[in-house]
């Protein structure tokens, strides 16, 4: 075996170094430097994060063993991007992580964390389904663990029940349909699949029972209607940080990597199978993900909701099936790791000091803690897509990508449904803003000064909400990526 | 970049707005705004008389004043600006009007730093969108100028303002929903541009091109129309204006009617009409039934209203029912008349917000059944309040003339019958407009005194009067010499420029 196609994978193993010094922090530093825990491990990552941008871990088209990973730009990108939501999440993570309840396991928390962003890595990067799996399973079993947590709340407990049995449920669905699929292609490599599939019968059943199966598999991790249903029940219960990893990084490989392999694997019968499918999980996600945010008071069940309508928009960027919708898709995870980690800040950061996560004790906020309350509101802004605001931005541009190119009456019908979604949810959104600066009330939150690292986090998140959508060398950089390294299906 | 003057239009409000957040205290935080909205009175003055130059000297260009710098490359983005005589006389009533806006709201309270904020923003938006030629940063602009309504009214807003709030913010954002997918559709059937990218969102190279397919118009004209009609307050869509107008704090309201309304206007000809001369001529029957409508129907509603601000807002649908009504005749002296009286609705609808604001904020009551005799107690509010009337209906030698008479002899040279019929039916508003500004002014100016508290009551302060008395001059301005205004917007109503003028 040649041992130097290791070389391929640098991102992955640089990953795996980072998880071993923290584990090993963790378990060998004497007790009075284990304080020093989550500092390490923010610093290490960042140290990672940045060094993933340097011209080291840039490269061409790389394969490795046998074809199975594979890495380019644009997925080195979105590891990118992905590393970047990590990092801001350890940060906001870190007053909840030092608190006297988490500290003795604050370890395994960062060491699980990692874990899954690597099987996330190989959910990207994989070629092959097997190793597919071994990267999906890798990213959903260990966050049950996190889900877990708040080892004192039951609802902690009950969120990890219903996010482990739908997480295997959802595998078992997903690796039934693969097995349709090696039935039908006598391989799994994304490749042969697509060969064997050009100028298949797209009539054929077991064609539409296989891709129906691995939708639903992916479509369950994505909690797009009508697999979300653990989704609202787990935000919930879960540690705040948690929960924001959940929606936001864990969602956002999970996209891409459907992305891939619908595009990828069933590209051939796009047309024909898929796209129809597809049509009706995206008006179903947003729609019925906005109705029922509509309602909620619980502030992470309301994010719960609201982050299943995000990823039917985030679905759009995958129904044009070409390279713009491809950047849009990126782009728009990146705007929505922001702009959603904004809002689960200011929750984190409420939570931690009064325990309070109901949009109620949020009225006449302004009066109390002004800077949270506007951190919260562009937060808001931003996922109702408002300029000049990142979400209005990524918002046009995903519609923009999924009309690229198509004269498809459908499509446009498709969009203008999504549009008129987007009113809805900016009725909830501004909900959220009426509680908190039209309410005239007397605050129920008391003023306080959040954390240190709790505003780090926030202004992180919002200097990206301020400048992605106003700077255009992010979306521009990406889409050329997309255009010169796009999938080969795509092209 | 910096050279160029236009965007001067965005910079110092963004200057502004900084400054305003620095400012310690009122004081300065008034100084702040005054000083910019006199900086950018002056500067669309300044450009309106160097672009009359410049047109004189022979400058046949559609759009002066041109920039334009790449922004998203890989879209063919970019950030143009230009401007016409219609683009600057907008300018010009959006500067007027922040600039009385802020004298109107000389004792905001509470939180007055960040109602100017807000405000500031606002105005950012209504700028940005006059300037731009480029659909994607017009329509950025456009939403940049709607969000801020939600705040403004919502927190420092009277009445029902939360449900007024909400309801102005989602029915103007799903407007712009289906603006949203026209732009689109308009994108990806645009043409190529100069510089060799398949698409653009430049507007004139849109025009230039008029590759959209007939087919596609068809679908993509009724988008756009409705998109900017929602906030031209279009029947049926026009609900949200009387609860927001009636709802909004005066300056908001003043800088809503006078100014947000008429993007709906502008955007109408700018965007639908100039991109899709086929679609407007064959639907303009559809919407030329609708505002004829709103026309007449937002008369009839001023007339049983008993809310100051209520009747003010149905009467601002029908007059701005008139602008849009005007722009779908599709005639040069048409829609001359539909900018002059864009002008014209913007500063005498100002100026009404602002008085009532001004009675309201003194009386504490809009309902004209608890008021009278105001003449006796405020004797230059009063007056100020007869001469607004007076532009309202019509009066020769105030704005409101001029524009109307423009647009019903416009309309008129329509031989069509369906235009005929509906020029003679919106000719009635003229007379239902003298009915309720009539029995308002014999009700409330020159009726017995309804509450003896009221004779305490004391007249306008120096910075009421100067905003006041700002608003009338220009409207005086204009119903004087009206041929001045129409000859800056003239140049742009020509066969040449207007494809659907041929």
């Amino acid at each position: 075996m040649d041992y130097s196609q290791f070389l391929a994978m640098k991102q992955e193993i640089a990953l795996l170094g980072v998880f071993l010094l923290v584990f090993l922090y963790d378990l060998f530093m004497p007790k009075n430097s284990q304080r020093g825990l989550s500092g390490f491990t923010i610093a290490i990552f960042a140290i990672f994060t940045v060094s993933c941008f340097c011209p080291v871990f840039i490269s061409g088209h790389e394969v490795a063993f046998g074809g199975m990973y594979v890495t380019n730009p644009v997925m080195l990108t979105i590891k990118n991007i992905l590393n970047v939501g990590m990092l801001i999440v350890l940060i906001q993570a870190s007053r909840w992580a030092n608190s006297e309840m988490q500290v003795i396991r604050r370890g395994e928390f960062y060491s699980l964390m990692l874990v899954t962003l690597f099987g996330m890595y190989l959910m990207i990067s994989a070629r092959h389904f097997l190793l597919f799996v071994i990267g999906l399973e890798c990213a959903s079993l260990p966050l049950a663990a996190m889900v877990a947590f708040e080892k004192n709340h039951y609802e902690s407990h009950e969120a990890a029940i219903k996010y482990i049995l739908t997480a295997v449920f959802s595998s078992a669905i997903f690796m039934l349909g693969l097995s349709f699929v090696y039935g039908l292609a006598g391989s799994l490599y994304f490749d042969s699949v697509y060969f064997a599939l050009t100028g298949a019968d797209a009539t054929d059943p077991m064609l539409i029972v296989a891709l129906a199966f691995v939708m639903a598999g992916v479509g369950f991790k994505l909690s797009l209607v009508p697999f979300h249903l653990w989704t609202a029940d787990v935000y919930q219960g879960a540690p705040t940080s948690v929960t924001s990893y959940l929606s936001v990084i864990s969602k956002g490989s999970a996209a891409f990597a459907f992305m891939v392999i619908l595009t990828q694997v069933f590209g051939c019968v796009y047309s024909q199978v898929w796209e129809w499918m597809l049509y009706a999980l995206i008006i179903l996600t947003i729609t019925v993900g906005n109705l029922f945010a509509l309602r909620q008071h619980n502030m992470k069940r309301f994010l719960a909701f609201s982050s299943i309508s995000q990823a039917g928009y985030i679905m759009l960027g995958i129904i044009g099936c070409n390279a713009m919708g491809m950047a849009s898709l990126m782009f728009y995870i990146l705007v929505y790791i922001f702009s959603n980690l904004a809002a689960f800040g200011v929750i984190q950061a409420i939570e931690n000091q009064t325990g309070k996560v109901d949009m109620t004790d949020y009225r006449g906020l302004y009066k109390s803690n002004p800077h949270l309350s506007v951190v919260m509101m562009l937060a808001m802004f931003s996922l109702a897509g408002i300029p000049p605001f990142a979400g209005f931005f990524s918002k046009f541009f995903i519609f923009t990508g999924a009309l690229s190119g198509t004269e498809s009456t459908a499509l446009y019908v498709l969009v203008l449904i999504a549009l008129i979604n987007t009113i809805i949810s900016l009725f909830y959104y501004l909900l959220v803003v009426k509680a908190m600066f039209l309410s005239s009330d007397e605050p129920v939150i008391a003023p306080f000064r959040s954390a240190c690292s709790e505003r780090v986090g926030m202004w992180i998140t919002v200097a990206g909400i301020l400048a992605l959508g106003l700077v255009s060398c992010f979306y521009n950089q990406i889409l050329i990526l997309c255009q010169t390294w796009g999938l080969p299906s795509l092209a | 970049m910096f050279s160029n003057p236009l965007i001067y239009f965005v910079v110092i409000p963004v200057v502004m707005l900084l400054g305003i957040y620095l400012s310690r205290s009122m004081a300065q935080i008034r100084s702040v705004a005054v000083a910019g909205s006199i900086l950018l009175t002056a500067l669309s003055v300044w450009l309106i008389v160097d672009y009359l130059g410049l047109r004189a000297a022979g400058d046949m260009a559609p759009m002066l004043y041109r920039g334009d710098w790449m922004w998203f490359s890989a879209l063919n983005i970019k950030l143009s600006v230009g401007v016409d005589g219609i683009s600057l006389a907008m300018l010009l009533l959006s500067s007027i009007i922040l600039l009385t806006g802020s004298f109107a709201s000389w004792k905001i309270n509470p939180l007055p730093k960040e109602f100017f904020l807000w405000l500031i923003l606002l105005s950012i938006g209504v700028f940005g969108f006059f300037i731009s030629i480029d659909l994607f940063t017009m329509f950025m602009f456009y939403e940049v100028a709607l969000i801020p309504m939600y705040l403004l009214i919502g927190i420092w807003g009277t009445g029902r303002k939360e449900y007024s709030a909400m309801k102005l913010t989602l029915m103007l954002m799903g407007g712009s929903a289906f603006l949203m997918l026209s732009i689109i559709g308009i994108y990806y059937h645009s043409g190529p541009d100069v510089n060799g990218a398949a698409h653009t969102f430049d507007l004139l190279q849109i025009a230039a091109n008029d590759a959209i397919p007939h087919s596609w118009q068809y679908f993509l004209f009724p988008m756009a129309f409705v998109g900017f009609g929602v906030l031209g307050a279009m029947f049926p869509f026009h609900t949200w204006s009387p609860d927001g107008h009636a709802c909004a704090p005066t300056a908001v309201s003043m800088l809503h009617a006078g100014v947000l309304m008429k993007l709906g206007g502008y955007g109408c000809f700018r965007v639908a009409i100039y991109l899709m001369p086929f679609a407007a001529q064959e639907l303009a029957w559809i919407f030329l039934i609708l505002t004829g409508i709103s026309v007449v129907y937002g008369a009839f509603s001023a007339c049983v209203q008993t809310d100051l601000k209520y009747i003010n807002a149905y009467s601002s649908v029908s007059h701005c029912g008139l602008v849009l009504f005007a722009i779908l005749m599709l005639n040069t002296t048409a829609m001359t008349g539909a900018i002059m009286q864009m002008l014209s609705h913007g500063l005498m609808t100002a100026l009404f917000f602002a008085l009532i604001g001004m009675i309201y904020g003194r009386t504490h009551t809009r309902d004209i059944r608890q008021m009278g005799g105001l003449m006796k107690i405020m004797p230059y509010l009063a007056v100020c309040y007869v001469i607004a009337g007076m532009a309202s209906l019509g009066l020769p030698g105030l704005s409101g003339f001029v524009a109307e008479m423009t647009i019903f002899v416009g309309s008129f040279e329509n031989t069509n019958t369906l235009n005929r019929v509906f020029t003679i039916i919106a000719c009635c508003s003229i007379v239902i407009t003298a009915v309720y500004i009539l029995r308002v002014v014999g009700k409330l100016l020159f009726g017995p005194v309804q509450d003896e508290h009221h004779l305490q009551l004391t007249d306008a302060t120096w910075w009421e009067r100067t905003s006041t008395a700002t608003l009338i001059i220009c409207v005086a301005a204009i119903g004087c010499f009206p041929n001045f205004f129409a000859n800056l917007i003239r140049f742009t109503f020509s066969p040449d420029i207007f494809a659907v003028l041929k």
